[in-house]
């Protein structure tokens, strides 16, 4: 599998842009505020194609927050929370799935 | 030991001083993220999926005990307590701040240790076997030529942007533990029939998405030739190695596409115009490297002193002394190889408070001395064997005492999707589970040798298609699936693993690892006959139907 | 974009010219390679100098026979990762004899600098003002060199046998 950010975009259902903070690397989500945010919940979802390619196209514009920008899906509880979309997106939120060395 | 004399250091120093502008200028946006990446690659810097890692280069696989302390600073100070050892004697940091990484840089430079060209498409870090001087098998320390190529490679103007990375190994013993067939070009060390040193030569070796093994160019290359020979086939790649596919650049396809022959005759052209030019060695330079190297002042002992023999009637020192105690080429002493494969831990990763520890233990035992080896295990080369309950104590009080080198639950396993950022699948919870199923260290001694590597994507980390079993990771449909091959073997009779079957599910593998060893179990000889020897005897047919009949 | 030569910011007295451009008469030109291969009979008695932007996919030793009507060449990295340039820099300059004016152009950036100083390259096109203004800090970062290259710097193989020699 080609990274995510190589991939062809198909989105069918909910998605947000997320990419790595520059300082630090930590995973952001991009915002409808125009920002970044560390939290999901924070994240703007669309759930169209032009409205995924608008995101991420604003999002990319400026490489100095954040890097590596993409389209990644993301799931909608039926409380209304938001949660990734799949593994390697439930990877970046919660960790590696084993327990780390101590 | 290597000594790093003024002029590495003042290298280091100003690669640090390069790097740390370079971040300056990356977080001012005068470098965008396009131009900074393959600098801070080529520094070893990596953006993963949780956070920047910098990957160390821990060259041809030996260490001092001060770096190896330096090392835990690092992951205590910057990262999180603990760090990765790679299947290229290297060591990755996974959490690391990139703000931070020039102070770590620093630190690390301090002790002469850097992750210079760990990355990027340069000439990578030379790797050779971790038993390198201490062996009685070998015909030289293959260390003198991989420092040779080292220095020769570290920032070269010419080969800094190849079309691909490239890997050189070298081995100097007959039997391969660099892996020399599976790399870019593959060095084994030997002397002809006149007593002389030279390398056969091979290129074009490798694993990844087209795997091959090497070929060999020339069966006899004086080592006084060796830069210029290797300058000749960078040349040669440089110029002619495709670039207009990412997945077809590496040294294998350009070696494939035109013929070994072709490729060899293209790099003798090159090599007779250079070979007597400034690249030639002479015996006072190869003279002036190999004395930078110091040897331990070993002791005038016998084997098997009476420490070694009271201790044998213990079992459990008798079983590890067994499994990770080698031959030494000086009598009375030993190899020891140290597992970083504790069953249910993540197979490489060790913790700061253990670096230390086993750095203690060189200073006290083993002339200061540590090996890293590319099956992510340690190893104390220098080890008087009357010393060796006193070191086994102490191994088995940090839990680095599991006596399973080489054994099943040995796995090779590269990050995977819980860390990497080209990863398809998970590779260390399915080492971690497979090395339950056999946690029974008898079970495992009776199955006796066998390699299982695990890559997490096609990019072949984990070396997968050169384990005895090989598992490699693909997603399909958003769902982590993994392919089996049998028979892969990454020594001097190095040979790719065959497709057993059908990708099978996550939960699915461990299952099938076990009946694939049941099934060698009752097909095998005797015990004496390994699980590689069946497979090439039986080939994978009959493990196909059984595995695939009860799945 | 600035040219800098020997470390300093300088004029660029060649014009380039397109293939379907006609050549200035009495200006030095710089011209790609087709043309330059297509045109060389007329060329030859031309008057004023020639340069020939050489492009990194063909190889360096088909230049040989035109050497001595040439004034500059530039050698072309499309994107600074693209490196096949420095190969034909060093081969022109220790294979093939070329002691003139040998350019980098292109993706030609900071970092790249003393790499391209090492291989050959006395003139560089930097894509970005602020490049060229640190040349100098760029070419004199390091002062250990590990290997022989194009340049005169020393290598450390032979720093420390000289050092070895000499009994320091």
């Amino acid at each position: 599998m080609a990274a995510p950010q190589q991939q062809k975009l198909k989105v069918n259902g909910p998605v947000a842009v997320t990419a790595n903070r520059l300082t630090d690397g930590a995973v952001v989500w991009r915002t409808s505020g125009e920002g970044w945010s560390v939290d999901l919940a924070e994240a703007a979802i669309v759930t169209t194609a032009d409205d995924a390619i608008a995101l991420l196209a604003a999002a990319q514009k400026r490489d100095l927050d954040a890097v590596g920008a993409y389209v990644a899906p993301v799931v909608i509880e039926a409380d209304g929370s938001v949660k990734p979309g799949n593994l390697r997106e439930r990877i970046r939120v919660a960790g590696p799935t084993f327990e780390l060395p101590h | 030991m290597y000594a790093y004399d003024e002029f590495d250091r003042a290298f280091l120093a100003e690669r640090v001083d390069e790097f740390r502008d370079q971040v300056v200028r990356r977080l001012s946006g005068a470098l965008t993220e396009d131009e900074f990446k393959p600098l801070r690659l080529m520094n070893g810097v990596y953006l993963q999926l949780h956070a920047y890692m910098l990957r160390i280069a821990i060259p041809y696989g030996t260490l001092n005990a001060d770096q190896l302390r330096r090392m835990a600073h690092v992951a205590r100070t910057y990262d999180r307590g603990y760090g990765h050892f790679t299947t290229r004697q290297n060591i990755q940091f996974n959490w690391i701040k990139l703000e931070e990484l020039p102070e770590a840089m620093a630190a690390l430079a301090e002790v002469g240790v850097h992750g210079i060209q760990t990355s990027g498409n340069c000439i990578r870090n030379v790797t050779t076997d971790q038993w390198s001087g201490a062996t009685p098998e070998e015909c030289d320390d293959p260390r003198i030529w991989a420092e040779i190529l080292r220095q020769y490679s570290t920032l070269h103007p010419e080969f800094t942007y190849l079309p691909r990375k490239f890997k050189i190994a070298i081995t100097a013993a007959a039997h391969d533990r660099a892996a020399t067939k599976v790399h870019d070009v593959g060095l084994r060390l030997h002397r002809n029939a006149q007593g002389e040193l030279g390398f056969e030569v091979l290129v074009g070796g490798g694993l990844g998405r087209t795997p091959f093994v090497g070929k060999s160019i020339r069966p006899f290359l004086p080592v006084r030739d060796l830069l210029s020979y290797i300058e000749a086939i960078m040349r040669v790649y440089n110029q002619y190695g495709r670039r207009d596919n990412i997945y077809k650049a590496r040294i294998k396809i350009l070696v494939h596409e035109i013929g070994a022959e072709a490729f060899a005759k293209a790099v003798e052209a090159e090599w007779e115009a250079i070979r007597g030019g400034a690249l030639h060695l002479t015996d006072e330079m190869i003279a002036e490297i190999r004395g930078r190297f110091i040897y331990p002042a070993f002791q005038a002992l016998e084997d098997d002193p009476a420490e070694l023999v009271e201790a044998l009637k213990d079992a459990r020192f008798a079983t590890w002394y067994r499994n990770s105690v080698h031959k030494h080429k000086v009598p009375g002493h030993s190899i020891v190889t140290i597992s970083l494969k504790p069953v249910g831990a993540p197979p490489g990763d060790a913790t700061a408070d253990q670096m230390d520890v086993v750095a203690d233990l060189a200073d006290d035992y083993g002339f200061g001395e540590i090996r890293v080896g590319h099956e992510q295990n340690l190893c104390l080369p220098n080890i008087a064997q009357k010393d060796l309950p006193e070191l086994w104590r102490r191994l088995d009080a940090a839990g680095l005492a599991t006596p399973n080198v080489n054994l099943v639950n040995d796995i090779i396993a590269c990050p995977g999707l819980d860390y990497c950022a080209l990863a398809n699948a998970r590779a260390i919870p399915v080492a971690q589970e497979i090395a339950k199923r056999f946690s029974d260290l008898d079970r495992a001694r009776g199955i006796g040798r066998l390699h299982i590597n695990i890559s997490g994507c096609i990019n072949a980390c984990g070396h997968h298609h050169v384990g005895h079993i090989g598992i490699l990771g693909v997603e399909k449909n958003g769902q982590e699936f993994y392919q089996i091959t049998l028979g892969g073997r990454a020594d001097e009779h190095a040979q790719l693993g065959t497709l057993l079957g059908p990708a099978v599910s996550y939960e699915q593998v461990p299952g099938l690892i076990e009946d694939v060893v049941d099934t060698y179990m009752e097909l095998r000889a005797g015990p004496h006959e390994l699980f590689i020897d069946t497979v090439a005897r039986l080939g994978v047919e009959p493990f196909k139907e059984r595995v695939y009949a009860a799945h | 974009m600035p040219l800098i030569e020997n470390g300093k910011i300088i004029e660029d007295r060649f014009v380039r010219v397109g293939d379907d451009e006609a050549l200035p008469e009495g200006a030095a030109v710089l011209i790609g390679v087709d043309r330059f291969l297509r045109e060389a009979e007329t060329l030859k008695g031309r008057q004023a100098p020639v340069g020939v932007i050489w492009p990194n996919d063909r190889p360096i030793a088909e230049i040989a026979p035109y050497l001595d009507r040439l004034s500059l060449i530039a050698l072309v990295f499309p994107i600074f990762r693209d490196g096949r340039a420095y190969s034909q820099a060093r081969l022109l300059r220790e294979r093939l004899g070329w002691r003139g004016p040998l350019r980098a152009t292109g993706n030609v950036l900071r970092d790249q600098f003393l790499l391209m100083e090492r291989s050959g390259f006395d003139q560089i096109e930097a894509v970005k003002g602020a490049d060229a203004d640190a040349f100098d800090e760029a070419v004199h970062r390091y002062t250990v060199f590990y290997q022989p290259a194009t340049d005169e710097r020393p290598s450390l193989l032979r720093q420390r046998l000289g050092r070895t020699v000499r009994g320091v």
